[in-house]
């Protein structure tokens, strides 16, 4: 087992002059899987964002590291080689260009995409495709876990990677990430509204963000406790 | 043929020359062109005194695959017609000079005004035409080499303008692919192979393989004029797929005018792809004609260095239920400039018509400019229309998610600029002009970039 951690330390971000995340402390290590839920609009994918470097956003306050290096300080592309992952919501289409060619770019092996794309349900024609053209919801998510499982990255920052799946698709794409936490120690925050893709991931801690803050934290069982009461029950609690 | 060109000519003498201020002709570069430093071919070329250009044609055409006819002309006329894919009635290829040869529907469907159309007509030489009768299929490409400019070792006689025309016919339900490849003599490049020289049109040179034929060609000698004509005349549920290559050199001129007319359940493919040129234009004006008929437009262009491109469209629906698509995709490097001009005309009783356009421009550096200009023209109730276009550099979100990846940034920018590339290019409807012309941008792209240290 491998030895990483990604530490968020009073993490403060605005956007366009607004507040979005209103300091974030998380700490997550190598095979351990934190959850992360919460209302619309309570900065979750503020927090995917700005962890993988996306324009756009001010970190106002606070500090990120990953394995101990500032991790705020590097760019995008060196934040994935340093080891970090981010399985986007909404991947973007990118004309022209194929997965198998961007794996190539990042100087990795290619000798198991076939296989890993089978395993995922993918068709093999996916790989010289036209990266999330014509792809359904499921099949981007599905392309977005084969890319994680060809890169291999020490933590991995998956933001609603259970939305647009279907069951059979879901059932996949959870087993492919579990079994990555137990192959290579995989950190995972996973950013989710649902209960049935942690029921595979197994999560160590489950976290609640409200209004830009972490307003609990507890074990599997929260997540089932906010599936039945919602998030009325911290009214008030996130403050301003 | 003497008195229609000689009223052309007493046309074209008083026909104002457009400027600027001209809506059509805005972000041209016309004002630039000095038509009196052009000559045109006077006489009708000696094909036997072009034998190395016909073969090069021929190694360009056998390079795009199977190859049904080839034609190949040069400043003048038609020098060479051959027909690999055997004789036949089924189809004719053929030069005419003579007013009885001409094709009765010539000059219907483009139409030609103003200045350049007045010229065009004035110098026309001999017109190239291909004639499908009906129910035939030919099972490979027509393909037709233009050939501009002055040849090589031909340097004393001037600066050659040319005048190409070519009227294409589909009898009903007739389906053929034709090829138009636009190339200078001067431009035309010798690859040194082990095996020893071959002679090639591949009008790149840019490759260190290469050398140009002519080295001591001063970029002035080996400008050239061309104003091209091509008619295409598609028949009742014939289908014509229409592919336009323009790999001219970077210092000559091109006013070039694609009209195609379809009939009732017809359809056309037409891909024209912008390489050369320092000034090129190219009109494309589709009517559907018949109810049912059908159109994709499709064009890929790049411009590096100073390079102008200038594309002026129209989908004309004049029958019910006619659909068009129109995908122009295009990018600027360097200090390129490119314009787009396009109309969506649906005439009163073309109900039920169904029309799309987009144009997608990548501006690649900050010296670079590119308008887009969609306008829409409806005169129907119940029709169906949309247009799109952005003009801007490469997309933040693309590139986020690349370098999300791992990639670096240079690398993910060249990455998907060279994709943008490769889906304009692959729409050709011939593949192997798709990996001409997407191999040719990437080389163009790669040179530009080199001379002027950028990227």
């Amino acid at each position: 087992m491998s030895d990483h951690v990604l530490v968020l330390e009073g993490l403060r971000v605005s956007v366009a002059g607004t507040e979005v995340l209103r300091g974030v402390d998380l700490t997550v290590r190598s095979g351990e899987v934190h959850a992360l839920m919460g209302p619309n609009g309570s900065g979750k994918s503020t927090l995917a964002h700005v962890l993988m470097g996306k324009g756009g956003y001010e970190v106002t306050a606070g500090a990120v590291t990953l394995d101990g290096a500032d991790l705020l300080a590097m760019g995008t592309w060196e934040r994935a080689a340093a080891g970090l992952f981010l399985a986007m919501q909404q991947p973007v289409e990118v004309p022209g260009v194929g997965l198998a060619q961007v794996l190539e770019a990042t100087g990795r092996d290619t000798s198991n995409l076939a296989g890993e794309a089978q395993d995922l349900g993918l068709d093999g024609a996916i790989i010289d495709r036209s990266l999330n053209v014509d792809l359904s919801g499921g099949e981007k998510k599905r392309s977005e876990t084969l890319q994680l499982a060809m890169l291999r990255p020490s933590i991995a920052v998956l933001d609603e990677v259970d939305t647009g799946l279907d069951v059979d698709g879901l059932r996949l794409v959870a087993g492919r990430l579990r079994r990555a936490v137990e192959e290579w120690g995989m950190g995972v925050l996973a950013i989710t509204h649902f209960r049935r893709l942690l029921s595979v991931l197994r999560p160590d801690a489950v976290h609640v963000l409200l209004g830009g803050r972490v307003v609990e934290s507890g074990g599997a069982e929260l997540a089932e406790k906010l599936e039945q009461s919602g998030y009325e029950v911290y009214a008030g609690a996130a403050g301003t | 043929m003497r008195e229609r060109r000689a009223r052309a000519w007493e046309r074209f003498a008083v026909a104002p020359m457009p400027g600027q201020k001209d809506e059509a002709w805005r972000y041209s570069r016309v004002g630039d062109l000095d038509l009196g430093s052009f000559a045109p071919a006077v006489l009708a070329p000696r094909a036997e005194e072009h034998a190395d250009l016909v073969s090069a044609a021929r190694d360009l055409a056998r390079s795009l695959g199977p190859c049904r006819a080839l034609a190949v002309t040069v400043p003048g006329g038609v020098i060479a017609v051959e027909l690999p894919g055997g004789t036949g009635e089924q189809l004719r290829v053929a030069g005419s000079r003579s007013a009885e040869d001409l094709p009765v529907g010539l000059g219907s469907i483009a139409g030609l005004s103003g200045i350049f159309g007045e010229l065009h007509d004035a110098f026309l030489g001999e017109v190239l035409t291909i004639s499908v009768p009906p129910g035939t299929v030919l099972d490979a490409p027509v393909v037709v080499v233009n050939i501009a400019g002055t040849p090589p070792g031909k340097d004393d006689l001037g600066r050659l303008a040319s005048f190409p025309r070519t009227f294409v016919e589909l009898g009903a339900g007739a389906s053929a692919t034709v090829v138009e490849v636009a190339l200078d003599a001067a431009e035309g490049v010798i690859i040194e192979t082990p095996q020893g020289r071959a002679t090639t049109l591949r009008a790149s040179g840019e490759g260190q393989h290469m050398r140009t034929a002519t080295p001591g060609a001063s970029s002035t000698s080996s400008a050239s004029l061309v104003v091209p004509v091509t008619e295409l005349d598609v028949g009742e549920r014939a289908r014509l797929s229409y592919v336009s290559v323009q790999a001219l050199g970077r210092e000559s001129w091109q006013i070039a005018t694609q009209a195609s007319r379809v009939a009732t359940g017809g359809e056309i493919i037409s891909y024209s792809a912008g390489l050369g040129g320092l000034y090129a234009r190219v009109s494309t004006l589709c009517s559907l004609d018949g109810e049912g008929a059908r159109s994709t437009l499709l064009a890929a262009y790049l411009g590096t260095g100073e390079q102008v491109h200038d594309f002026e469209t129209v989908q004309d629906h004049r029958a019910p239920s006619s659909a068009s698509e129109l995908v122009f995709d295009g990018a600027v490097a360097d200090r390129a400039r490119s314009a787009y001009n396009g109309l969506i005309r649906i005439r009163r009783g073309a109900h039920g018509a169904d029309a799309f356009q987009t144009n997608h421009n990548l501006v690649l550096s900050e010296g670079a400019h590119a308008d887009s200009i969609p306008n829409l023209q409806i005169e129907e109730n119940d029709v169906r229309c949309s247009h799109a276009s952005t003009v801007g550099p490469v997309d933040e979100e693309q590139r986020f998610y690349l370098e999300s990846r791992g990639v670096e940034p240079a690398e993910a920018e060249r990455l998907v600029v060279a994709g943008f590339f490769r889906e304009a290019a692959r729409r050709a409807p011939l593949s192997g002009v798709g990996r001409w012309v997407e191999e040719e941008m990437a080389a163009r792209l790669e040179a530009g970039r080199r001379v002027t240290g950028g990227g």
